[in-house]
């Protein structure tokens, strides 16, 4: 048995984007035990829920994450419009479908460039980053914020999408299919990618259902768990499949990941074949009173938004329980036992995300 | 499993040219919603102060008779554009310009008065 030795790993690292810190036992290069520590970006969102109007704060839920900003605020409205029995038109809700999809598709294409970086393949990085930019201008042009979505509101949305920007929307995705295809190839098919991806940081089907994982982690192990198939906004009338894969390993994560932009595209397109006209929104009336979960599917998996209400106009309590957080613990037993080497991999294809995570 | 599954995308970008605009030569088109900045049209402001109610980060103040003045902070400023969809004149707009940065905190506030129109 080798000499322990306690590794640092963040909060700042050049794979990591955000500040998650690692205590690293190592037994020569082997990695034998692990100790995370969160909250160094701690902004105290939830507790601001006590001082703004719960109309207002649509806007603080809006700014927990950059990556799923408007499922954010989606998942908030939805648990304040169920606890005061508001019935949002089906128009927002498709519209609230469609801009969900396009906030997983530019994560997606980001975590490919992130991970891409984390191999060292500088380029497949720029690369990713430049597929981004279109469906970035796509947001931008539709919302009028490139990161921050800022459209969602209780009892509808505030923006509306004309059909033709909706056709242009779809042609453009479509029309960034091909260049998509190119890219993930490196992912797929690569032979230094692959030798890096698989087998790594294997996880099986039930230590990821017993950890309590999540997203794109427990579709990777085989288990069906997506949230969309509940139906929430209007995906009860879209055809929404799971994307699984056995393997459970970090390659499995990629693929998943990978599959699920071309089926956010797919998604995106049936969605503006079936919208329905309409209003956008309804007037709201009244304050909430009672208490309510909300579920529903980020890019990293499942998110949970509790809200409670106590008949005034600032609510009582807001809690988020967000992805990334409950794949730590499935995290830490992939990392016992692995390769220091792989750790940066092991960290990357579960994709955390900080800001959701510290809020 | 191949190799060099990159080449293709690498020579097309290479005679393609660069995929950034050249910032100063070439600048970028904001589309007409981007939420850019509030810009107001300080003449047909009646100083109501229902924007600065409306703020949800306190961004704006208004003070009535008899400075008459109409102040934002853009460093404060979130761009929900709630003062634009409350404003009973219409008189406040979303430009689709985004505010220069500056380099004090102070700097960021913006003044508007009809005496200095």
């Amino acid at each position: 048995m080798g000499q322990r030795n306690v590794i640092p790993f963040g909060p700042q690292h050049p794979i990591l984007l955000e500040p998650l810190h690692l205590q690293l036992v190592t037994e020569d290069e082997k990695v034998v035990d692990v100790v995370p520590s969160i909250s160094y970006v701690h902004r105290g969102l939830e507790r601001l829920v006590e001082k703004r109007d719960y109309l207002d704060f649509v806007h603080i839920a809006d700014r927990i994450c950059g990556l799923c900003s408007f499922m954010h605020a989606m998942g908030y409205c939805q648990a304040v419009e169920a606890v005061m029995r508001i019935e949002v038109p089906a128009r927002a809700l498709y519209l609230r479908t469609i801009w969900a999809e396009l906030g997983r598709i530019h994560s997606h294409i980001f975590w490919l460039g992130v991970a891409a970086d984390a191999f060292g393949y500088e380029s497949v990085f720029m690369q990713s980053l430049r597929v981004r930019e279109e469906v970035l201008n796509v947001i931008e042009e539709t919302t009028g914020g490139r990161v921050i979505f800022g459209t969602c509101k209780v009892g509808g949305v505030r923006k509306d999408i004309g059909s033709e920007t909706l056709q242009g929307v779809v042609r453009r995705l479509t029309a960034l299919r091909g260049e998509l295809q190119d890219l993930t190839d490196v992912f797929i098919n690569d032979y230094s990618i692959r030798h890096r991806l698989v087998g790594v940081g294997c996880i099986s089907k039930e230590d990821a259902y017993t950890l309590g994982c999540v997203g794109p982690m427990a579709r990777a192990s085989g288990l069906g768990i997506d949230l969309r198939t509940l139906g929430y906004a209007a995906y009860g009338e879209l055809e929404v499949e799971p994307v699984v894969e056995n393997t459970g390993d970090c390659y499995a994560r990629c693929l998943v990941r990978i599959r699920e932009i071309f089926q956010s595209i797919d998604l995106i397109r049936e969605a503006a074949g079936k919208i329905p006209e309409g209003p956008v929104d309804v007037k709201v009336k009244g304050t909430p009173n009672g208490e309510y979960f909300s579920r529903i599917e980020q890019p990293r998996g499942e998110v949970i938004h509790y809200v409670k209400g106590n008949g005034s106009k600032f609510l009582q309590r807001f809690r988020v329980r967000v992805p990334t957080f409950s794949n730590i613990p499935a995290m830490i037993k992939i990392m016992k036992g692995s390769e220091l080497a792989d750790i940066p991999n092991i960290i990357v294809t579960l994709d955390p995300c900080i800001s959701c995570t510290e809020r | 499993m191949r190799l060099f599954t990159m080449t293709k995308t690498v020579t097309k970008n290479l005679i393609a040219g660069p995929a950034t605009l050249m910032y100063p030569k070439r600048k970028r088109d904001f589309t007409p919603i981007t939420r850019g900045s509030i810009g107001i049209d300080i003449n047909t402001c009646i100083f109501c102060g229902i924007c600065s109610k409306r703020c949800p980060t306190h961004a704006l103040a208004v003070s009535k008779d008899p400075t008459k003045e109409w102040e934002i902070d853009r460093l404060k400023c979130c761009m929900c554009n709630l003062c634009v969809e409350v404003c009973p004149k219409k008189c406040l707009l979303t430009l689709n310009q985004y505010f220069p940065p500056v380099r004090e905190k102070g700097m960021g506030i913006h003044r508007e008065n009809p005496a200095t129109k």
